[in-house]
Formats: C-alpha cells, structure tokens, sequence
C-alpha cells in the first residue's frame, strides 16, 4: 500500500513550489539529544534538510591536548554514552600501541565480554527509541526492562551504569567475578527467549513493515562517498566489520558472522542491528567458555604514559559503527593532537541527501534508524 | 404544566450527559494511562488516592490553575473558540444515544444522522484552531486531519448506511430495539434475520474508521508527537489543551457508544432471559474503548499515505461492495 519512492520525487522536482522552512529541533522529540535538522519543505515533502551540529560541543580533542594521557580516560565515557566501553577500548588501544604495553589475555577477554554487553544494551535502546519514533511507545519499556540487567551487571564491574571508565592502558581495573559471569549467562538466556517476542510482535508487525521496507534508501555508493559504517553500510548490504577484517583484541579466536543486509532499506539497517544483537551474545558465550586465569593488568604497564615520538592509531568497531582515534605523541605526557573519528558524524552526513524527496514522518524513521547519539557528533 | 415537565427532563438530560462526558473524559485519562502502564510492565499512577484514583482530579486542578496562555502572533479569536468547538459537538451527540430503554434525552427519529452531522464539526474545531495558533507543525497536522477525516467519514458512512437499509430505521432507540433477544439476534452477528452476511467485516470497518474518525493510534494523525510535536496542539497549554481532551475523549465515547448501538445491541443482554439494561450497554461500550487502548499501546503509528491508501483503496471498495450486497440481499429475502 505504499507509495513507491519513484512516485514521490516529482513533487521536489518542481521548483517553482512554494517552500517553507521548518525548524526541527534541537528540542524534538525524534531528534534525540540536541540535534537541529533546519527542513526546506513543501508540503510534507523535504526539498532539502541542513543538519545543524554544535549544541552539545565540548571540546573533547582539545581537551586531551591538556592533559596526561589517563586523565583523558573519563572523556571517553561522555562520547556515545549508550555503548562507552568501545570508545575506552579504542582509546586503550591507541595508547596501549603507542607505549607498547602487552594486554593479559584475560583482560582482552573481559574487554571483549562487556564491550559486547555493552553493545546489546545500545541496541536494545535503539530498538526501544526507533520504535517510539514510529509512534509505538510500548517496546521501549520492554527494551529497558532487558538493558537494566546488562546496565546492573556492569555495574557491578565497572562501577559506573552509563559513562564508563573502565578500561586501563594494560588492562582492566577490575576482574569480574562468578557473579558476573553466571549474571551475564543468565542474561543471554534471558534475552534469547524474549529476542522471538520482540520479532513476533514487532519486526512482524504489518504497520512496521510497511514503514521501514523500501524506504529510505541508502545506496552503497552514498555509503562509501559519505564513509558511513556500522550497521547503516551493512545495511546497504556491505560485509564490513572492524571486528572481522580488521581484527584487534582477542576477537579473531571468536566463532561469529556480520549480519549484512542488500535491501539498502530502512529494514535492512532494522534487521542488521537485531541480528547484531544475537552475534553478540554467541561472543558472550564463547568469551565466558574460553575466559584464561591470569591477571587483567599489565605487570609492567607505566603509571604514567610518555610515548616516544610518533603517530598511532586504533579502530575499534563500536555499536554504530567504526570508531577510530589518532593521537601524535611529541614524547611528553600529555599528547600532541588527538583526533576523533566518530560513526554517527559520517552517518548522519548523509541525511542530508538520502532524505531529499521523502516526506516528512518517513525521514524521521530514516533518520532512526541511523542511531544518532548526538554528544557523539559534537564531541 | 406537560411542557415544563418536558423541559426538566430536558434540562435534567443535558446535565447529566455533560457530568457523563467530563467524567468519562477525567476517567478514560487515567483508564489509559493505567492501562498503558500495565501493558508496559510499569505500574502507573498510584500516588493520589487508592489506584491513582484521584489522579485524574489533580490533574484537572492543576490544568484549571494554569494561566491561560495565549502565545504571540495567534489569532486570539480562533485560539480560544477551538477547543470549544471540538467539546460541544462531541457532547451534544450523546443527546441522542441510547443508554437505556428509556434513557436517551432526545429520541430522535433521525438519530444517527445527527451524530454524524456533528462529528463533522470536531474536525472543524481542530482546524481552526490549529490554523489559530499559528504554528508550522499545527498546521501540517490540520491538513492532515482533514484529508484523513474526509477520507475515513465516506466508509464509515457507507457501512452506516447499509445498516440502516436492513433495519430500516434510523431511530438509534428502533435499531437496538430491533437486535433484542439475545447475542444471535445483534446486528454483528445476525443470524436470524435477512441481513448482509457481510456485517461481520462491515463491523470492522466501522470500528477502524471509528478510530480514524477519533484521531486514536494507530491513526493519530492529528498528534503524531515523535513527528509533529504535538500536532494540533502544539501551542495549547493549560485549560486550553485539557478541554481538546475532554474533547477527544468525549469523541471517543461516542464512536464507542455508536458501535455499541450500531453492532452489539446496545442496552439489549446478550442472553434472551436476561432483562436488558444501561449496565449491558456501558459494559459493552468500555469493552470497545478498552480495546481502543489496547491498539493505541499496542501498534505504531501508519504512514500518512498509507492511511489514505487504505481508506480509498481497501475500506471504500469493501463498504460499497457491501452495500450493493446488503441491497441486492433485502431485495431477494
């Protein structure tokens, strides 16, 4: 019953329509967080969308420029606060290669353990938030209601529910217990008996489809020009997955696939971060299985970092896409330049135009299923 | 001495329906707000008074405290008229609903043609006031209402009116009279008399265009808050956005009476040994409006051109063929 996209674009093709321009956030209830989108419209069709950016700035870059290497640790949490533990991976990472820090093998492992926690309950938000954008408010609470275990048991770890600092340079700061870990397996059951419901209810769910199929379109070639990643590309039915190809951290010795959709829809992105969720869990599990005794910190890690002179970089693959970070050490304790390559900046880059043409309430779902987090944007 | 025993009554009447549609109104808040706290997993108002019962009160004294707040660059005219235009109708159409066998305060022998003259307004109502406010997401949520109201009102019509062709009456009190004797004998399921087999989808599509017609989930175009803010109600505060409400859910209550009246017997028991009574008709009446929530906390919302899809394309056929059916059956039976 839908619309097919060729038959909306003749009404922006002419030109000579009245416009007008509406002002959508950075106080909107779809635009979560700050964002701005300043929509030329006509009618409810979009002639042309100006994301604005910049409410939420904070200077993350020139911050780390200020101070020593671990006291830049904490900023890590307040990037994407809905899935911290990635972006404490990268940044661990970066200054681990940079001081050339050798990680335990079951720090790795825990890293790997939580980042995917981490990962599921950034999902189970979007797919909560996504939803109420559609206008259905009910999945939400039942996403939270599965996220607060993840969030309880990392607490219990890490000490922090959202803005995580958790990892050090050489490990971790604290080892995870039994709790934890009959905790996290009793999780993945938990959500793989209620992952069918959502799909029963939801993903089935004719009014559902027929919002998210066939629309929104992001080609492979918009992806690539505007560096989209995450499940947004995979979406547009490119396999690329950091984890996968280019592996860090103890990953490789993980049996999982990349979920990878060609519908190039706003399903397909739907879909990618559902099934994510469940690759995530088989990580988990095998994480949980093969977990090595051993210490979770370096024995020899410095107390404070002074890299030699040099320029390095990590990526890691966070819940919205690939995360990468380049720090330029001149030799003191403080770094040089650090330069953050956040996934949703290029993510959102292409609203702009993949919305030209669509009319207003599908935007905003196309606009969903980019998985904005806006703090992460602005830095 | 006869005419002024009349217009008591009267007077009597239209009391009572404004006590029962504010009431409903003040209720169906907390009915839906309790209801969609336990479709949530949550537990809902709970604080004021035993089960949150109070609720609806605090809310009411805290929406009357407000000031009343006419923003910049409105027409204060249309402003304020707005919300009243969408509350009267909505009342004024339950002086003719039948809650009992004698209980209506106007029997009217053109009944449901007369609810349907003043559900029309409403939409009115949310036009000018949206126009009135001055506001750029009003405004598309208006132009929304109006195209989703005219294509839904020629559906609901159409069903309507093949009903009326089998009972012959448009008398509200006449067709529930008619569907008296038990389950079997309600116009949803009539087996015993020559009606359109079709009525069960006619039902249907009735009740679907009843929750287009109210602006409920999963078509409320006319609020549509992750898209258009608040819609038409974007600019409205205090007293001026609770009467909206009285409105739409005083609307609610007529689409839900109607249907009651129209497919479930109204004030008829489903079983013949028991004696018919308002109590049947206010049970089956919130049946429906529970069910109206139900979907709203259920389901989300349809795309705009979906929605018309549905109406010209699917609902429209459906009720004509249904129609002709209806016609082509009285005649053969």
């Amino acid at each position: 019953m839908n619309a097919p996209v060729t038959d909306r674009h003749p009404a922006v093709l002419d030109r000579t329509a009245e416009t007008f321009v509406l002002n959508l956030g950075p106080q909107h209830p779809a635009t979560h967080g700050v964002l701005r989108v300043k929509l030329t419209m006509d009618g409810e069709y979009i002639v042309h969308a100006e994301p604005v950016l910049g409410y939420i700035h904070r200077m993350h870059e020139k911050m780390a420029e200020n101070r020593t290497w671990a006291q830049f640790m904490p900023n890590m949490g307040r990037l994407d606060y809905l899935a911290a533990l990635s972006y404490n991976h990268g940044y661990a990472m970066a200054a681990e290669r940079a001081e050339g820090i050798e990680v335990p093998e079951r720090a790795e492992y825990i890293r790997c353990i939580t980042v995917e926690l981490n990962r599921i309950a950034s999902h189970l938000l979007w797919f909560g938030a996504f939803v109420l954008d559609l206008g259905g408010f009910t999945p939400l609470l039942y996403a939270f209601d599965d996220r607060e275990q993840i969030l309880d048991l990392l607490e219990s770890v890490t000490g922090a529910r959202l803005t995580f600092c958790y990892f050090r340079f050489g490990g971790v700061y604290n080892d995870i217990d039994d709790n934890f870990i009959t905790g996290a397996r009793a999780f993945i059951k938990r959500l793989r008996s209620r992952m069918p419901m959502y799909h029963d209810l939801v993903t089935k769910n004719i009014i559902l489809i027929k919002r998210l199929k066939d629309i929104g379109p992001i080609s492979q070639e918009m992806c690539r020009r505007y560096g989209a990643t995450g499940p947004v590309l995979r979406g547009s039915g490119v396999s690329f997955d950091v984890r996968k190809h280019e592996p860090y951290s103890v990953y490789p010795e993980f049996d999982f696939d990349i979920p990878v959709y060609h519908e190039c829809d706003s399903m397909a992105r739907y879909m990618v971060r559902m099934d994510e969720m469940e690759q995530s869990m088989r990580i988990i599990e095998q994480g949980l299985d093969k977990l090595p005794d051993g210490p979770v910190m370096a024995a020899k890690a410095p107390k404070i970092l002074k890299p030699a002179k040099g320029d390095y970089y990590a990526a890691v693959e966070a819940a919205r896409g690939s995360f990468g970070i380049r720090v330029v050490s001149d030799g003191t304790n403080t770094p040089y330049r650090l330069k953050l390559r956040s996934p949703t900046f290029s993510n959102l880059s292409l609203f702009s135009e993949a919305c030209q043409g669509m009319i207003l309430p599908d935007a905003l779902a196309l606009m969903g299923t980019l998985d904005l987090v806006i703090p992460e944007i602005d830095r | 001495m006869t005419m002024n025993i009349e217009l008591i009554r009267l007077l009597a009447f239209l009391v009572g329906i404004i006590a029962f549609a504010a009431l409903n109104a003040a209720y169906l808040v907390w009915v839906e707000r309790k209801g969609a706290a336990h479709f949530q997993r949550r537990i809902g108002p709970k604080e004021v008074g035993p089960y949150g019962l109070l609720q609806p009160l605090a809310d009411g004294v805290k929406l009357m405290t407000k000031q009343l707040l006419v923003p910049d660059g409105v027409d204060p005219l249309l402003f304020k008229v707005a919300p009243i235009l969408l509350l009267v109708p909505a009342v004024m159409s339950f002086v003719t609903i039948p809650f009992g066998e004698h209980l209506a305060a106007r029997n009217v022998d053109l009944g449901l043609l007369m609810i349907f003259a003043f559900a029309s307004i409403n939409v009115l109502g949310l036009l000018i006031g949206a126009w009135g406010s001055a506001n750029k997401y009003a405004i598309i949520a208006a132009a929304r209402v109006i195209s989703q109201n005219i294509a839904y009102e020629i559906p609901m019509l159409l069903t309507a009116i093949a009903l009326v062709m089998a009972t012959g009456s448009m008398n509200l009190n006449e067709i529930v009279a008619q569907q008296g004797g038990g389950l079997w004998h309600w116009n949803l399921i009539r087996l015993t008399y020559a009606a359109s087999p079709l009525t069960p989808i006619a039902f249907l599509i009735f009740f679907t265009t009843m929750l287009a017609e109210t602006n409920r989930a999963p078509f409320d175009m006319a609020e549509a808050e992750s898209e258009l803010v608040a819609g038409a109600f974007t600019e409205y505060a205090g007293m001026g956005f609770g009467v909206f409400f009285m409105g739409e859910y005083a609307n609610i209550v007529v689409g839900a009476s109607l249907v009651t009246v129209l497919f479930l017997g109204g004030w008829q028991s489903p079983l013949p040994f028991l004696p018919g009574s308002v109590v049947w008709f206010l049970a089956k009446m919130y049946a429906i409006i529970f069910t109206v929530v139900w979907i709203r906390w259920t389901y989300p919302r349809t795309q705009f051109y979906a929605l018309l899809n549905l109406s010209w394309k699917v609902l429209i056929p459906i009720s004509l063929v249904n129609l002709v059916l209806t016609a082509g059956w009285l005649k053969v039976f």
